[in-house]
């Protein structure tokens, strides 16, 4: 790719970047939200027109972008961070939707199964081209993905944090076929946050920041902090921030759960929260975390246990409940579960108070409004225009600190974080970190549950791991000796098959 | 700045501009156009005429506003507007208590919008398919009110609310623009409407953030019911009679296109009660327009249908630029 630009109205969300990729490497692209990396991604599938005076060759041709269609038959494969796959269709469908095998209009049902097994085959799937897709888990959805791009004739592919919603064994297996792509010849563009992803998959890292291309890392030279000064255009000599010290028994007991359980995914859960700690809860994906947070939020509800808060049960049957008990809950799903991408900044972050601000027979208080927003834009240092803005312009890290500034408005006891700094830069989340600790030597309760286990290491006092619904431990760190990444994952696997697993996800950030 | 992003903000303001006047220019365009054609559309009485005839849609347009920025639809507005008026009637027969009428029409409205409202709100079931239901079912009960005939009420007390008129704009006509107002106020000056939008916008991002989902769904839904018993109170003092079979046959579907015309997102969360309301002018001009230029009956039909297609074709054509999310 050569000089590529692109603007949407005045706003320039790519300027002259040029990179290349060559047949048998795979090349890492990073950057901060924001930073222009889908939009580089999707002038590459064709979904966008780059500006006239870039181009893009293949095999030093250029091709005419412009058109997904062209795109293809030049051989770029994209896929995508959300998974573009019809859950209601088989396997054998979605790999060849748009080139469905046909005589004369009629499906050939027959040559699709005959023509999938192969590939399936190839990337080592565990399921057949019959299968629904939406009775496969995430990390086989992503498979059906990449069988998709195996059906056409494909030399560049292009990945977008496809280990997102997969747990450690199917990361593992993504990076095995990873692997044999590059033997046998395609050229690889991966997308990610993960430096433990880089380090293990990437030939040379590339690096983007503002819309602009900042430099190309190989092999040997990569390291977490060249990277992240790459991104971030500065050191980020403390990352992970705790100052607050809270070890078992210095702050009061504020939040007690007790055998808690929805019969389903959650079952018979207990443990305290202090005033001033921060807890991490660890664990797979899939293992209970979040459906335990949304049963004491009472998002969900539970069948058994209770919940007491300083002592007193608390009767938690909806989501107001908890709110008028001072607990808060951040989802792991902002745009799904937390904002109003349709509304302004300032209406998301009082949507929860303007009952309590508003003036006679429920006006709204708009002064009081502007006065939160302006506030809260500056305290967390959100990024945005104006309070007046729409939510949905704003990048994921500003869409995060948004949906904080929304529970800290309401002044909460408790606030229980899931995934805080999932699709988030890396200035963002270093800002999110030091707001977690800030609110920790403040008093308050803090939940934290994370996939990252360098950030439930980084920031937890000490941590729970669940397993199968269940509360399978607990791992104490103290003032000398901070938690420890192998004990946290043999209790989140199971100790029979921890020690693979824990070997293969080693690797730490700054 | 460059001549170039000069040229871009101009051009961006210029969309500003013309996003935030939605189907207005369309409305004025028609307008002009019929009185050309006719020559006699922009008269006084002739634009109180337009006005009276789009009152009752008005009314009805404003509440299915409410009910579709929730991301919902009320097919059941004809229908409750037939009851409504037939109770109104059948009160104001009453010697001596015949005002008892104006109340009793809104309430038989209030009544079967919260029935609505909770069917949805607490049994969860599709608005689409509880409306359809109740759109049925209360015409039926409209019938059975005036046992199937068509009541008279040549004496009507408050006959005032359909013939009346304040310097020479028909009450009709005030009411509408009144319950324009009132409903203004409340979707973008209090908690309620913010809630509403948010609902609409992300049902299970407000129940999350505490919103009491369940009351501002059957609030919607009862005051669509409400302003239905209103424009049944309209009709009925307009008309001094209502018969339960054919008052307000297909009245929901003028309130949903003037809704769809006004820019409202029939996924919810996005929308104003000036574009419902500039919606349901442009229904009424076309069709007065067009009885005064001679088009036939049967053409009027097509050319409504067609024009409401492509307005909203312009208006996608209109806002599908500019915006990236």
């Amino acid at each position: 790719m050569r000089n590529i630009s692109k603007t949407f109205g005045s706003a320039r969300a790519l300027s002259n970047v040029s990179f290349s990729v060559e047949a048998g490497e795979v090349h890492a692209l990073m950057g901060e939200n924001g930073a222009g990396k889908s939009t580089l991604m999707k002038i590459l599938s064709g979904a966008y027109d780059a500006d006239p005076g870039g181009e893009i060759l293949v095999d030093g041709s250029p091709i005419d972008a412009g058109s997904p269609q062209k795109s293809k038959a030049a051989g770029i494969s994209v896929i995508y961070q959300e998974l573009s796959l019809a859950p209601n269709l088989t396997v054998a469908q979605n790999m060849f939707l748009g080139a469905e095998h046909h005589r004369f209009g009629i499906l050939d049902r027959s040559a699709a199964r005959i023509a999938a097994a192969p590939i399936l085959k190839k990337i080592g799937a565990d399921f057949t081209a019959d299968d629904i897709v939406s009775s496969l888990s995430l990390g086989q959805r992503q498979l059906v993905e990449i069988a998709r791009t195996l059906t056409t004739n494909s030399r560049i592919i292009v990945m977008d944090e496809p280990t997102t919603s997969l747990t450690a064994r199917e990361t593992g297996r993504l990076f095995d076929i990873i692997g044999a792509f590059k033997e046998q010849g395609l050229a690889i563009v991966y997308i990610s946050h993960r430096m433990e992803e880089i380090y293990r998959l990437s030939d040379r890292v590339s690096v983007l920041r503002d819309s602009a291309y900042v430099g190309t890392l190989a092999r040997d030279e990569i390291s977490a902090p060249k990277l992240v000064s790459m991104m971030v255009g500065r050191d980020l000599s403390s990352f992970y921030k705790k100052e607050h010290s809270a070890h078992e028994g210095l702050g009061n007991i504020l939040l007690s759960v007790k055998n808690l359980g929805d019969g389903v995914r959650v079952h018979d859960c207990s443990f305290d929260l202090r005033a001033g700690e921060v807890l991490g809860i660890s664990g797979l994906v899939g293992s209970g975390r979040t459906e335990l947070a949304r049963l004491i939020y009472g998002a969900d509800k539970s069948v058994a246990g209770e919940i007491l808060l300083g002592g007193r049960p608390l009767d938690i049957r909806s989501p107001a409940d908890a709110l008028a008990a001072g607990i808060v809950y951040l989802t792991e799903d902002r745009k799904r579960l937390g904002l109003f991408l349709d509304m302004s900044v300032s209406d998301n972050v009082n949507i929860g108070v303007i009952g309590e601000d508003s003036g006679l027979a429920g006006t709204l208080n708009f002064a009081r409004a502007r006065e939160r927003a302006d506030k809260a834009i500056k305290s967390l240092s959100i990024r945005t225009a104006s309070t007046q803005l729409s939510v949905g312009a704003l990048s994921g890290g500003n869409q995060q600190k948004v949906l904080l500034a929304r529970l800290l408005e309401s002044e909460p006891k408790i606030i229980i974080l899931d995934e805080p700094t999932r699709g988030v830069d890396v200035g963002a989340k270093s800002e999110i970190y030091r707001m977690i600790d800030g609110l920790a030597k403040r008093g308050l309760g803090i939940v934290v549950i994370s996939s990252d286990l360098p950030e439930i290491i980084g920031i937890a006092d000490r941590a729970l791991v669940m397993r199968e619904g269940r509360i399978a431990g607990e791992v104490l760190a103290s003032a000398d000796k901070p938690l420890n990444q192998e004990e946290i994952m043999t209790l989140s696997t199971g100790a029979a098959d921890a020690g693979a697993v824990a070997r293969q996800s080693q690797g730490t950030m700054p | 700045m460059t001549t170039t992003e000069a040229a871009d903000l101009k051009k961006r303001q210029w969309r500003a501009t013309l996003t935030a006047l939605g189907m207005l220019p369309v409305l004025i365009l028609l307008a002009i156009g019929f009185h050309m054609l006719s020559g006699r559309f922009l008269s006084f009485s002739n634009l109180s005429i337009v006005m009276q005839q789009a009152s009752i849609n008005i009314v009805l347009a404003t509440g299915m506003t409410f009910v579709v920025l929730t991301g919902g639809i009320d097919l059941s507005v004809g229908s409750i507007l037939a009851a409504a008026a037939m109770v109104g009637l059948i009160v104001s027969l009453i010697p001596d208590m015949g005002m008892l009428g104006i109340p009793a029409a809104i309430a038989v409205g209030l009544l079967c919008g919260l029935i609505n409202g909770a069917i949805i709100a607490y049994l969860k079931l599709p608005p689409f398919i509880v409306t359809l239901g109740s759109l049925t079912a209360i015409r039926g009960f409209a019938r059975l009110l005036g046992k199937d005939s068509t009541i008279f009420n040549s004496d009507l007390p408050f006959a005032f609310i359909g013939n009346g008129s304040l310097f020479g704009i028909p009450a009709l006509a005030i009411i509408a623009l009144a319950t324009v107002f009132v409903s203004w106020f409340i979707l973008k000056r209090t908690v309620l409407g913010t809630r509403i939008y948010a609902v609409g916008g992300n049902i299970e991002a407000a129940r999350l953030a505490g919103i009491n989902v369940t009351f501002v769904l059957l609030f919607v839904y009862a005051m669509s019911g409400l302003l239905s018993g209103l424009g049944g109170l309209m009709s009925a003092s307009r008309l001094y009679a209502a018969n339960g079979l054919q008052l307000g046959q297909a009245y929901e579907l003028d309130a949903i296109a003037a809704v769809i015309l006004g820019g409202t997102s029939f996924v919810g969360g996005v929308g104003s009660i000036w574009g419902t309301l500039i919606g349901a002018l442009i229904i009424a001009v076309l069709s007065n327009g067009l009885i005064l230029v001679g088009v036939s009956d049967i053409w009027q039909y097509i050319i409504k249908g067609l024009v409401i297609i492509v307005a909203v074709a312009l208006d996608r054509y209109r806002l599908g630029h500019g915006s990236r999310t």
